[in-house]
């Protein structure tokens, strides 16, 4: 997977209701989600999203609830690729499981400026800064994630996996 | 090899033998949970997967209990997704009305999780039923969906910290100032990824109550688990609560923690965690004299009748500041019974107290109780995000329910026993 976008930086601990207010999980549209991300961090932050961007987080992106409203709400917003120095555990499994590439990448994450061009490119595992030129490294996608990434997520993962009890039973 | 508590747990749920941390394994699940909010997600994902029914019947609980009575039309249309897949399903333990209390505090009173259990839920503190001994951790509301489908998920076996408390608690500290002086401490990602396991005389001597409410904040210092060895105490409140056949299951010796803390909690007073982390944690008397306009009591944490005695105890003959809306929520319909029969809600009424139906509400800024711009509240609740009861420009602090409740009737933060 290729992504190239501008980065939109982000601090420690941003928490889900950071990400999306309770006030708006009254649905689960994410069109809707989406115009609404980053609501509680500030409002009206989501203007400045375009298609593509790279949302560029410091430590432990995604504390909180378990709501997976928050990675709806990024992908809604148009963004692909969360990069963080780490991700809350709930929230890394949404992530997934959503179909959000997350990327574990310590401290390299100080290498990424607020509005720096990015391209991530997932398969060789490695993030290049096209406005500074500098390459920042990344983890490939652990083995039981790729999976789950192959299968598109967890719903089709399921779906294979009931499709093979049945034929079993 | 020697197991620690939770890899023992887990290791009771699957076949494939359990050999470290990091490890990814498969495991059986006692219970599946989902709540207003995430089982309508929870729902589309398993109609997605082509499920068609979910593994048991009996092992899955929908609790609406968030937004409930509901608030609007839309969370009244949740609600109704909920619903109608519960009789579709024929899931037995589906929750809405007068029978529905807060999750955390409703499940272990029906019984339906005990010691040695494995249980997943579409709710973040759903490591509460850690305090009976329980591997219960959140998720989101498609593996939820999966282990509804499947009755078993994957789980990347944790590493473990253990937390040994020593010490003599002093007057009005108790279960919620552990758990917040060990956040203070470790910080909101300090057991990331981690299992905690709560040791030493002091947990020992604690109500399984107690136990609930510290278990409930494991995930605020970003812990998977926050677990309590099952004792006597547990299996006593298993049988009171109609369960049969619980064992108590225990680490081995030599078993392996990553980090081992020993605290003393002798001479600590009541702990504040201030806004706008749960690990922004100040003794109370740092911040005397700061003004109240809103006092929470209730929740998951500390909505259960242990905690609205306590609060009880500091408001009987008294009365909350005329600046301060008291809000006092029962967890649920069992609690909400046992505060008016004995007596607590002539000493909340009497004190100025708005005594409402267990619900989440004001704790995630829902409803009944949304805080205006410029206000702060004091709240037995477990999170004080910005925003998280309401203006972006308002504060929470975190307190037990005696903190909650004198500060309630000074108009300020307050030890209690300073009033």
């Amino acid at each position: 997977m290729l992504v190239t976008g501008k980065a939109h930086k982000v601090g420690a601990h941003i928490d889900t209701d950071a990400i999306i207010p309770a006030r708006f999980l009254v649905t689960t549209d994410s069109a809707v989600l989406g115009a609404n991300c980053m609501e509680g961090l500030e409002p009206g932050w989501v203007k400045r999203v375009s298609k593509n961007d790279i949302l560029v987080a410091d430590e432990n992106f995604g504390c909180g609830s378990s709501r997976e409203h928050a990675p709806i709400a990024i992908l809604g917003a148009g963004m692909p690729v969360v990069v963080a120095k780490s991700f809350a555990r709930i929230f890394y499994r949404n992530g997934f499981n959503m179909g959000l590439v997350l990327l574990e990448v310590g401290d390299g994450v100080d290498k990424l400026r607020d509005g720096d061009k990015l391209e991530v490119d997932t398969e060789a595992g490695q993030i290049r800064n096209l406005t500074t030129g500098e390459n920042v490294a990344c983890a490939k996608v652990p083995p039981s994630m790729q999976e789950l990434v192959d299968a598109g997520g967890l719903v089709p993962y399921v779906k294979k996996r009931l499709a093979h009890k049945q034929q079993g039973a | 090899m020697p197991h620690n508590l939770a890899q023992k747990i887990l290791q009771a749920h699957t076949d494939e033998e359990i050999t470290g941390s990091g490890q990814i394994v498969t495991c059986r699940v006692s219970l599946v949970l989902a709540n207003d909010i995430t089982a309508p997600l929870a729902i589309k994902s398993f109609k997605g997967m082509g499920a068609a029914q979910v593994f048991d019947k009996d092992k899955v609980a929908l609790v609406c209990d968030h937004f409930t009575p509901n608030k609007d039309i839309d969370s009244a249309e949740q609600v109704k997704v909920v619903r109608d897949f519960a009789r579709e399903m024929g899931v037995t333990h589906y929750y809405e009305g007068g029978d529905c209390g807060v999750e955390h505090a409703l499940l272990p009173e029906l019984g339906l999780v005990g010691p040695r259990d494995i249980v997943v839920g579409a709710d973040s503190h759903t490591c509460t039923y850690g305090g009976l001994g329980a591997f219960a951790t959140g998720m989101g509301s498609t593996d939820i969906a999966g282990a509804m489908a499947l009755g078993e998920t994957w789980f990347k076996v944790p590493t473990t910290i253990r937390v040994e408390y020593t010490g003599q608690l002093e007057p009005f500290v108790g279960a919620k100032d552990l758990i917040l002086h060990l956040i203070g401490r470790i910080g909101v990602s300090g057991a990331l990824y981690q299992a905690l396991e709560f040791c030493g005389p002091v947990i020992d001597a604690l109500s399984i109550e107690g136990r609930m409410t510290m278990a409930n904040m494991a995930i605020e210092a970003g812990g998977k688990v926050g677990l309590f060895q099952a004792d006597a105490k547990t299996l006593a409140y298993c049988a009171a609560h109609g369960r049969t056949g619980d064992k108590v299951l225990k680490a081995d010796p030599g078993a392996e923690y990553e980090q081992e803390l020993l605290l003393s909690v002798s001479g600590m007073g009541p702990q504040v965690a201030c806004p706008h982390l749960p690990d922004n944690v100040r003794p109370v008397d740092e911040l005397k004299g700061l003004r109240v306009d809103q006092a929470v009591i209730g929740s998951c944490t500390n909505g259960r009748i242990e905690d609205l005695r306590e609060a009880a105890a500091v408001l009987k003959g008294r009365r909350a500041h005329k600046n301060v809306r008291l809000i006092i929520l029962p967890a649920t319909p069992k609690i909400w019974r046992q505060a008016m029969d004995e007596g607590l809600f002539s000493i909340f009424l009497d004190a100025g107290a708005v005594v409402g139906p267990p619900t989440c509400g004001p704790c995630l800024g829902g409803h009944m109780g949304i805080l205006a711009g410029g206000e702060r509240c004091i709240a037995t609740t477990n999170r004080n995000f910005r925003g998280r009861m309401g203006s972006l420009e308002s504060e929470v602090y975190l307190a037990n329910p005696a903190v909650a409740a004198a500060s309630a009737v000074a108009g300020e933060i307050i030890h209690p026993g300073k009033l």
